[in-house]
Protein backbone atom coordinates (compact mmCIF):
# COMPACT_ATOMS: atom_id res chain seq x y z
CA UNK A 1 0.00 0.00 0.00
CA UNK A 2 2.83 2.20 0.77
CA UNK A 3 3.86 1.90 -2.84
CA UNK A 4 0.42 3.48 -4.14
CA UNK A 5 1.07 7.02 -2.22
CA UNK A 6 4.87 7.39 -3.86
CA UNK A 7 4.68 9.82 -7.11
CA UNK A 8 5.67 6.48 -9.24
CA UNK A 9 9.16 6.94 -11.42
CA UNK A 10 6.56 7.22 -14.83
CA UNK A 11 5.25 10.54 -13.57
CA UNK A 12 9.28 11.93 -12.98
CA UNK A 13 9.90 11.08 -16.68
CA UNK A 14 6.76 13.11 -17.93
CA UNK A 15 5.77 10.05 -19.47
CA UNK A 16 1.35 10.91 -18.36
CA UNK A 17 1.87 14.21 -20.02
CA UNK A 18 2.24 12.61 -23.40
CA UNK A 19 -1.05 13.38 -25.96
CA UNK A 20 -2.11 10.23 -27.51
CA UNK A 21 -3.67 10.64 -30.67
CA UNK A 22 -3.94 7.21 -32.64
CA UNK A 23 -2.33 4.01 -32.41
CA UNK A 24 -0.45 4.68 -35.46
CA UNK A 25 2.79 5.61 -34.43
CA UNK A 26 4.21 8.24 -37.37
CA UNK A 27 8.18 7.39 -36.66
CA UNK A 28 9.65 4.37 -38.09
CA UNK A 29 12.90 3.54 -37.96
CA UNK A 30 16.27 5.13 -39.54
CA UNK A 31 18.58 3.73 -41.96
CA UNK A 32 21.53 4.79 -40.00
CA UNK A 33 19.81 2.51 -36.66
CA UNK A 34 23.08 0.76 -35.00
CA UNK A 35 22.47 -3.31 -36.18
CA UNK A 36 21.64 -4.63 -32.71
CA UNK A 37 20.12 -8.37 -32.37
CA UNK A 38 18.82 -8.87 -28.73
CA UNK A 39 16.76 -6.43 -26.60
CA UNK A 40 18.49 -3.32 -24.81
CA UNK A 41 16.79 -4.30 -21.52
CA UNK A 42 18.28 -7.67 -21.80
CA UNK A 43 21.55 -9.44 -20.84
CA UNK A 44 24.51 -9.87 -22.75
CA UNK A 45 25.02 -13.65 -22.20
CA UNK A 46 27.09 -16.29 -24.25
CA UNK A 47 26.06 -19.79 -25.65
CA UNK A 48 29.63 -20.57 -24.81
CA UNK A 49 29.83 -20.13 -21.19
CA UNK A 50 28.13 -23.29 -19.50
CA UNK A 51 26.78 -23.83 -15.84
CA UNK A 52 24.70 -26.26 -13.80
CA UNK A 53 22.09 -25.49 -11.38
CA UNK A 54 21.01 -28.05 -9.30
CA UNK A 55 17.51 -27.24 -7.86
CA UNK A 56 16.39 -30.28 -5.62
CA UNK A 57 15.91 -28.31 -2.79
CA UNK A 58 14.94 -24.97 -3.87
CA UNK A 59 11.77 -23.40 -4.34
CA UNK A 60 10.46 -21.97 -7.62
CA UNK A 61 10.78 -18.43 -6.96
CA UNK A 62 14.52 -19.05 -5.83
CA UNK A 63 15.29 -20.93 -8.91
CA UNK A 64 13.58 -18.23 -11.35
CA UNK A 65 15.77 -15.79 -9.28
CA UNK A 66 18.63 -17.39 -10.06
CA UNK A 67 18.84 -18.25 -13.55
CA UNK A 68 18.20 -14.45 -14.12
CA UNK A 69 21.68 -14.05 -11.92
CA UNK A 70 23.20 -16.50 -13.89
CA UNK A 71 22.40 -14.72 -17.23
CA UNK A 72 23.67 -11.15 -15.84
CA UNK A 73 27.22 -13.22 -15.16
CA UNK A 74 26.92 -14.03 -18.57
CA UNK A 75 26.00 -17.75 -18.69
CA UNK A 76 24.54 -18.37 -22.44
CA UNK A 77 23.73 -21.85 -21.59
CA UNK A 78 22.39 -23.19 -17.89
CA UNK A 79 21.62 -26.90 -17.37
CA UNK A 80 19.39 -27.46 -14.83
CA UNK A 81 19.00 -30.60 -12.73
CA UNK A 82 16.67 -32.81 -10.64
CA UNK A 83 13.50 -30.00 -11.79
CA UNK A 84 11.32 -32.54 -9.71
CA UNK A 85 8.12 -31.48 -11.70
CA UNK A 86 7.97 -28.50 -9.98
CA UNK A 87 5.23 -25.72 -10.93
CA UNK A 88 6.36 -22.49 -13.23
CA UNK A 89 10.24 -22.94 -13.44
CA UNK A 90 11.86 -20.91 -16.63
CA UNK A 91 9.44 -17.84 -16.87
CA UNK A 92 9.66 -14.79 -18.00
CA UNK A 93 13.19 -15.27 -19.88
CA UNK A 94 13.03 -12.46 -22.52
CA UNK A 95 16.55 -13.06 -23.50
CA UNK A 96 18.43 -15.56 -25.88
CA UNK A 97 19.37 -18.61 -23.77
CA UNK A 98 20.05 -22.13 -23.99
CA UNK A 99 18.07 -23.71 -21.41
CA UNK A 100 17.55 -27.48 -20.73
CA UNK A 101 15.80 -29.12 -17.64
CA UNK A 102 17.19 -32.64 -16.97
CA UNK A 103 13.69 -34.09 -15.91
CA UNK A 104 10.13 -33.19 -16.30
CA UNK A 105 8.01 -29.88 -14.89
CA UNK A 106 4.70 -29.23 -13.33
CA UNK A 107 2.43 -26.83 -14.15
CA UNK A 108 2.90 -23.68 -15.83
CA UNK A 109 6.58 -24.28 -16.91
CA UNK A 110 8.34 -21.92 -19.76
CA UNK A 111 5.56 -19.17 -19.73
CA UNK A 112 5.76 -16.01 -20.73
CA UNK A 113 9.07 -16.49 -22.70
CA UNK A 114 10.55 -14.69 -25.55
CA UNK A 115 13.61 -15.80 -27.36
CA UNK A 116 15.41 -18.64 -25.28
CA UNK A 117 15.74 -22.11 -26.69
CA UNK A 118 14.59 -24.76 -24.20
CA UNK A 119 14.54 -28.40 -24.24
CA UNK A 120 12.69 -30.94 -21.42
CA UNK A 121 14.13 -33.94 -21.24
CA UNK A 122 10.54 -35.28 -19.47
CA UNK A 123 7.39 -34.62 -19.40
CA UNK A 124 5.44 -31.53 -18.70
CA UNK A 125 1.98 -30.56 -17.06
CA UNK A 126 -0.85 -27.88 -17.77
CA UNK A 127 -0.67 -24.77 -19.49
CA UNK A 128 3.57 -25.44 -20.68
CA UNK A 129 4.18 -22.40 -22.51
CA UNK A 130 1.23 -19.97 -22.09
CA UNK A 131 1.92 -17.11 -23.89
CA UNK A 132 5.25 -17.70 -25.56
CA UNK A 133 6.40 -15.21 -27.42
CA UNK A 134 9.94 -16.27 -29.37
CA UNK A 135 12.05 -19.10 -29.04
CA UNK A 136 12.26 -22.80 -29.12
CA UNK A 137 10.85 -24.96 -26.64
CA UNK A 138 11.03 -28.73 -27.49
CA UNK A 139 9.54 -31.24 -24.46
CA UNK A 140 10.63 -34.75 -25.42
CA UNK A 141 7.64 -36.41 -23.88
CA UNK A 142 4.59 -35.96 -23.22
CA UNK A 143 2.11 -33.08 -22.09
CA UNK A 144 -0.77 -32.00 -19.80
CA UNK A 145 -3.62 -29.71 -21.64
CA UNK A 146 -3.64 -26.54 -22.82
CA UNK A 147 -0.47 -26.90 -24.20
CA UNK A 148 0.83 -23.45 -25.67
CA UNK A 149 -2.82 -21.52 -24.94
CA UNK A 150 -2.20 -18.18 -26.29
CA UNK A 151 1.05 -18.50 -27.79
CA UNK A 152 1.99 -15.56 -29.55
CA UNK A 153 5.36 -16.57 -31.48
CA UNK A 154 8.01 -18.83 -31.44
CA UNK A 155 7.92 -22.98 -31.93
CA UNK A 156 6.83 -25.30 -29.26
CA UNK A 157 7.21 -28.90 -29.99
CA UNK A 158 5.99 -32.28 -27.86
CA UNK A 159 7.08 -35.31 -29.26
CA UNK A 160 4.89 -37.12 -27.40
CA UNK A 161 1.17 -36.98 -26.51
CA UNK A 162 -0.62 -33.48 -25.19
CA UNK A 163 -4.15 -33.23 -23.69
CA UNK A 164 -7.26 -31.16 -24.84
CA UNK A 165 -7.08 -27.88 -25.75
CA UNK A 166 -4.07 -27.67 -27.30
CA UNK A 167 -3.26 -24.01 -28.48
CA UNK A 168 -6.41 -23.02 -26.84
CA UNK A 169 -6.73 -18.58 -28.25
CA UNK A 170 -3.14 -19.20 -30.14
CA UNK A 171 -2.50 -15.62 -31.84
CA UNK A 172 0.63 -16.77 -33.35
CA UNK A 173 3.37 -18.94 -33.59
CA UNK A 174 3.97 -22.73 -34.62
CA UNK A 175 2.83 -25.75 -31.87
CA UNK A 176 3.85 -29.23 -33.21
CA UNK A 177 2.70 -32.43 -31.39
CA UNK A 178 4.40 -35.64 -32.71
CA UNK A 179 1.88 -37.77 -31.28
CA UNK A 180 -2.10 -37.38 -30.97
CA UNK A 181 -3.46 -34.14 -29.30
CA UNK A 182 -6.83 -34.03 -27.36
CA UNK A 183 -10.39 -32.09 -27.72
CA UNK A 184 -10.59 -28.74 -28.56
CA UNK A 185 -7.30 -28.51 -29.93
CA UNK A 186 -6.85 -24.87 -31.87
CA UNK A 187 -10.05 -23.81 -30.26
CA UNK A 188 -10.32 -20.27 -30.84
CA UNK A 189 -7.12 -19.67 -32.49
CA UNK A 190 -6.32 -16.17 -34.39
CA UNK A 191 -3.28 -16.62 -36.55
CA UNK A 192 -0.25 -19.32 -36.02
CA UNK A 193 0.01 -22.72 -36.58
CA UNK A 194 -0.76 -26.47 -35.15
CA UNK A 195 0.91 -29.06 -36.21
CA UNK A 196 -0.28 -32.63 -35.23
CA UNK A 197 1.44 -35.79 -36.63
CA UNK A 198 -0.91 -38.47 -34.97
CA UNK A 199 -4.85 -37.79 -34.44
CA UNK A 200 -6.68 -35.07 -33.28
CA UNK A 201 -9.49 -35.34 -30.66
CA UNK A 202 -13.22 -34.05 -31.15
CA UNK A 203 -14.28 -30.58 -32.23
CA UNK A 204 -10.52 -29.96 -33.74
CA UNK A 205 -10.41 -25.67 -34.31
CA UNK A 206 -13.71 -25.04 -32.86
CA UNK A 207 -14.81 -21.56 -33.29
CA UNK A 208 -11.14 -20.74 -35.02
CA UNK A 209 -10.97 -17.03 -36.50
CA UNK A 210 -7.85 -17.76 -38.26
CA UNK A 211 -4.75 -19.67 -38.37
CA UNK A 212 -4.25 -23.08 -39.67
CA UNK A 213 -4.07 -26.57 -38.53
CA UNK A 214 -2.17 -29.72 -40.15
CA UNK A 215 -3.16 -33.14 -38.96
CA UNK A 216 -1.49 -36.22 -40.27
CA UNK A 217 -3.31 -39.13 -38.72
CA UNK A 218 -7.47 -39.08 -38.17
CA UNK A 219 -9.75 -36.09 -37.18
CA UNK A 220 -12.34 -37.20 -34.57
CA UNK A 221 -14.06 -34.25 -35.59
CA UNK A 222 -14.10 -30.69 -36.50
CA UNK A 223 -15.30 -28.04 -34.17
CA UNK A 224 -18.05 -25.37 -35.40
CA UNK A 225 -16.54 -22.91 -38.48
CA UNK A 226 -13.69 -25.09 -38.82
CA UNK A 227 -13.24 -26.33 -42.90
CA UNK A 228 -10.69 -28.27 -44.79
CA UNK A 229 -8.61 -26.22 -46.37
CA UNK A 230 -6.71 -26.82 -49.68
CA UNK A 231 -2.49 -27.63 -49.40
CA UNK A 232 -0.24 -25.25 -51.67
CA UNK A 233 3.25 -26.32 -52.62
CA UNK A 234 4.28 -23.48 -50.06
CA UNK A 235 2.33 -25.32 -47.00
CA UNK A 236 4.78 -28.66 -48.09
CA UNK A 237 7.70 -26.95 -48.33
CA UNK A 238 7.33 -25.10 -45.09
CA UNK A 239 6.15 -28.41 -43.52
CA UNK A 240 9.21 -30.27 -44.52
CA UNK A 241 11.61 -27.70 -43.33
CA UNK A 242 9.50 -27.35 -40.44
CA UNK A 243 9.64 -31.10 -38.91
CA UNK A 244 13.03 -31.70 -40.52
CA UNK A 245 14.69 -29.06 -37.92
CA UNK A 246 13.10 -30.80 -34.50
CA UNK A 247 13.27 -34.22 -36.31
CA UNK A 248 9.59 -35.31 -36.68
CA UNK A 249 8.13 -37.23 -39.55
CA UNK A 250 4.78 -37.89 -40.14
CA UNK A 251 3.70 -41.42 -41.43
CA UNK A 252 1.99 -40.86 -44.30
CA UNK A 253 3.83 -38.00 -45.95
CA UNK A 254 3.66 -34.44 -46.01
CA UNK A 255 1.67 -34.17 -48.78
CA UNK A 256 -1.49 -36.16 -47.23
CA UNK A 257 -1.81 -34.16 -43.89
CA UNK A 258 -5.45 -32.79 -43.56
CA UNK A 259 -5.43 -28.87 -43.56
CA UNK A 260 -7.84 -27.49 -41.69
CA UNK A 261 -9.03 -23.08 -41.97
CA UNK A 262 -11.58 -21.27 -40.64
CA UNK A 263 -14.59 -21.30 -42.57
CA UNK A 264 -15.66 -17.23 -41.35
CA UNK A 265 -18.55 -17.59 -40.66
CA UNK A 266 -18.16 -16.58 -36.75
CA UNK A 267 -16.68 -13.47 -37.32
CA UNK A 268 -18.34 -10.79 -35.10
CA UNK A 269 -19.28 -8.34 -38.22
CA UNK A 270 -23.21 -9.74 -38.51
CA UNK A 271 -25.98 -9.23 -36.46
CA UNK A 272 -26.48 -12.03 -35.23
CA UNK A 273 -25.13 -13.27 -31.68
CA UNK A 274 -21.86 -15.87 -31.54
CA UNK A 275 -24.03 -18.11 -30.01
CA UNK A 276 -27.01 -17.56 -32.35
CA UNK A 277 -25.17 -18.00 -35.84
CA UNK A 278 -23.37 -20.98 -34.15
CA UNK A 279 -27.01 -22.82 -34.22
CA UNK A 280 -27.00 -21.73 -37.62
CA UNK A 281 -24.13 -23.37 -38.58
CA UNK B 1 -3.49 -16.65 -51.84
CA UNK B 2 -2.06 -13.06 -51.27
CA UNK B 3 0.00 -13.56 -54.72
CA UNK B 4 -3.45 -13.95 -56.77
CA UNK B 5 -4.44 -10.74 -55.39
CA UNK B 6 -3.96 -6.93 -56.34
CA UNK B 7 -0.52 -6.51 -54.16
CA UNK B 8 -1.59 -2.86 -54.01
CA UNK B 9 -5.08 -3.78 -52.68
CA UNK B 10 -4.66 -2.05 -49.69
CA UNK B 11 -2.54 0.84 -50.35
CA UNK B 12 -4.73 2.78 -53.22
CA UNK B 13 -8.38 1.29 -51.62
CA UNK B 14 -9.48 1.44 -47.91
CA UNK B 15 -10.92 -2.30 -47.84
CA UNK B 16 -14.21 -1.52 -48.03
CA UNK B 17 -15.12 -3.79 -51.09
CA UNK B 18 -17.68 -6.78 -50.29
CA UNK B 19 -20.98 -5.80 -49.89
CA UNK B 20 -20.86 -6.94 -46.05
CA UNK B 21 -18.13 -4.60 -45.76
CA UNK B 22 -20.02 -1.28 -47.52
CA UNK B 23 -23.18 -1.98 -45.90
CA UNK B 24 -21.03 -1.88 -41.96
CA UNK B 25 -18.93 1.11 -43.84
CA UNK B 26 -15.40 -1.34 -42.71
CA UNK B 27 -12.93 -3.48 -44.08
CA UNK B 28 -13.21 -6.91 -42.15
CA UNK B 29 -10.59 -9.34 -41.15
CA UNK B 30 -6.32 -8.56 -41.73
CA UNK B 31 -4.99 -6.26 -44.61
CA UNK B 32 -2.78 -9.46 -45.17
CA UNK B 33 -2.99 -12.92 -45.39
CA UNK B 34 -1.99 -14.02 -41.58
CA UNK B 35 -1.84 -17.56 -43.20
CA UNK B 36 0.79 -17.23 -45.84
CA UNK B 37 4.22 -19.03 -44.59
CA UNK B 38 7.50 -17.27 -45.64
CA UNK B 39 9.36 -18.09 -48.51
CA UNK B 40 12.88 -18.84 -47.32
CA UNK B 41 14.73 -18.36 -50.35
CA UNK B 42 14.07 -14.47 -49.70
CA UNK B 43 15.14 -14.15 -46.51
CA UNK B 44 17.95 -11.23 -46.37
CA UNK B 45 20.95 -11.10 -45.07
CA UNK B 46 20.25 -9.16 -42.15
CA UNK B 47 17.62 -12.15 -41.20
CA UNK B 48 19.95 -14.67 -41.53
CA UNK B 49 22.48 -12.78 -39.20
CA UNK B 50 19.22 -12.75 -36.17
CA UNK B 51 18.73 -16.35 -37.03
CA UNK B 52 22.11 -17.10 -36.36
CA UNK B 53 22.45 -14.76 -33.42
CA UNK B 54 19.63 -16.26 -31.83
CA UNK B 55 20.33 -19.92 -32.26
CA UNK B 56 17.50 -20.83 -34.43
CA UNK B 57 16.94 -22.49 -37.60
CA UNK B 58 14.30 -20.65 -39.40
CA UNK B 59 12.89 -17.05 -38.54
CA UNK B 60 10.65 -18.16 -35.68
CA UNK B 61 8.23 -15.78 -34.25
CA UNK B 62 8.80 -13.41 -37.48
CA UNK B 63 7.32 -15.79 -39.70
CA UNK B 64 3.65 -14.35 -38.27
CA UNK B 65 5.39 -10.98 -39.06
CA UNK B 66 4.00 -9.37 -42.39
CA UNK B 67 3.84 -5.90 -44.32
CA UNK B 68 0.66 -5.20 -43.35
CA UNK B 69 -1.26 -2.01 -44.43
CA UNK B 70 -2.92 0.75 -42.37
CA UNK B 71 -4.47 4.20 -43.59
CA UNK B 72 -3.20 3.18 -47.03
CA UNK B 73 -0.14 3.33 -45.74
CA UNK B 74 2.57 0.40 -45.92
CA UNK B 75 3.15 -0.83 -41.55
CA UNK B 76 4.25 -3.12 -39.71
CA UNK B 77 2.24 -4.58 -36.53
CA UNK B 78 4.64 -3.95 -33.11
CA UNK B 79 3.08 -6.24 -31.01
CA UNK B 80 5.54 -5.14 -28.15
CA UNK B 81 3.83 -1.55 -28.52
CA UNK B 82 0.29 -3.28 -29.65
CA UNK B 83 0.27 -0.42 -32.45
CA UNK B 84 0.94 0.01 -36.43
CA UNK B 85 4.42 1.20 -37.29
CA UNK B 86 4.53 3.44 -40.43
CA UNK B 87 7.36 2.47 -42.82
CA UNK B 88 9.23 5.01 -44.07
CA UNK B 89 7.93 6.40 -47.81
CA UNK B 90 11.23 6.54 -49.28
CA UNK B 91 11.66 2.74 -49.30
CA UNK B 92 10.38 1.46 -52.42
CA UNK B 93 8.29 -1.58 -52.10
CA UNK B 94 8.78 -4.78 -53.81
CA UNK B 95 6.01 -6.22 -56.11
CA UNK B 96 5.18 -9.02 -54.20
CA UNK B 97 3.96 -9.77 -50.87
CA UNK B 98 6.90 -12.10 -49.82
CA UNK B 99 9.48 -9.52 -49.80
CA UNK B 100 7.48 -7.08 -48.60
CA UNK B 101 7.27 -9.44 -45.84
CA UNK B 102 10.86 -9.74 -45.34
CA UNK B 103 11.11 -6.10 -45.20
CA UNK B 104 8.93 -5.86 -42.68
CA UNK B 105 10.56 -8.39 -40.81
CA UNK B 106 13.90 -6.54 -41.03
CA UNK B 107 12.45 -3.28 -40.26
CA UNK B 108 10.45 -4.36 -37.31
CA UNK B 109 13.81 -6.28 -35.59
CA UNK B 110 15.71 -2.73 -36.44
CA UNK B 111 12.68 -0.76 -34.53
CA UNK B 112 12.77 -3.44 -31.69
CA UNK B 113 16.04 -3.55 -30.84
CA UNK B 114 16.81 0.80 -30.84
CA UNK B 115 17.17 2.84 -28.05
CA UNK B 116 14.00 4.62 -29.61
CA UNK B 117 11.80 1.95 -29.00
CA UNK B 118 9.02 2.75 -25.88
CA UNK B 119 9.94 -0.31 -24.25
CA UNK B 120 13.10 1.12 -23.32
CA UNK B 121 11.55 4.21 -21.79
CA UNK B 122 8.94 1.93 -19.91
CA UNK B 123 11.60 -0.18 -18.53
CA UNK B 124 13.12 2.46 -16.73
CA UNK B 125 10.17 3.67 -15.40
CA UNK B 126 8.23 0.40 -14.26
CA UNK B 127 10.59 -2.40 -14.16
CA UNK B 128 10.40 -3.80 -10.72
CA UNK B 129 13.54 -6.11 -10.62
Amino acid sequence: MEELGREHESHRMGMHTEQLTGRTQQVFFSPSEERNFTYRTGFDVDFNKRTELDVADMEATAINLELRRLMSEGYGTIVVKNPGAKHSLGVSILNRLQLYFEGSLGYFGCGLIDGPNVRVSGRVGWSFAENMMAGTVIVEKNAGSTFGAAIRGGDLVCKGDVGSRTGIDMKGGTIIVGGRTGVLSGFMMQRGRLVVLGDAGDNLGDSMYDGTIYVGGKIASLGVDAVTGEMTELDVQWLKRKLAIYGLETPNGVENMTKVVAGKQLWNYDNLEPTEKKLVL
Amino acid sequence: MTQDKDIDQYLTGDGVDTAREKEIGQHIGYRYDVNLVPDYDRLTPFLREYMEVMGWDDLNWLEDVHMGYEESRPAVFDRNINGWVTVPPDITLPDNQQDRDMIARELLIRFQMSERHPLVELNKAYRKF
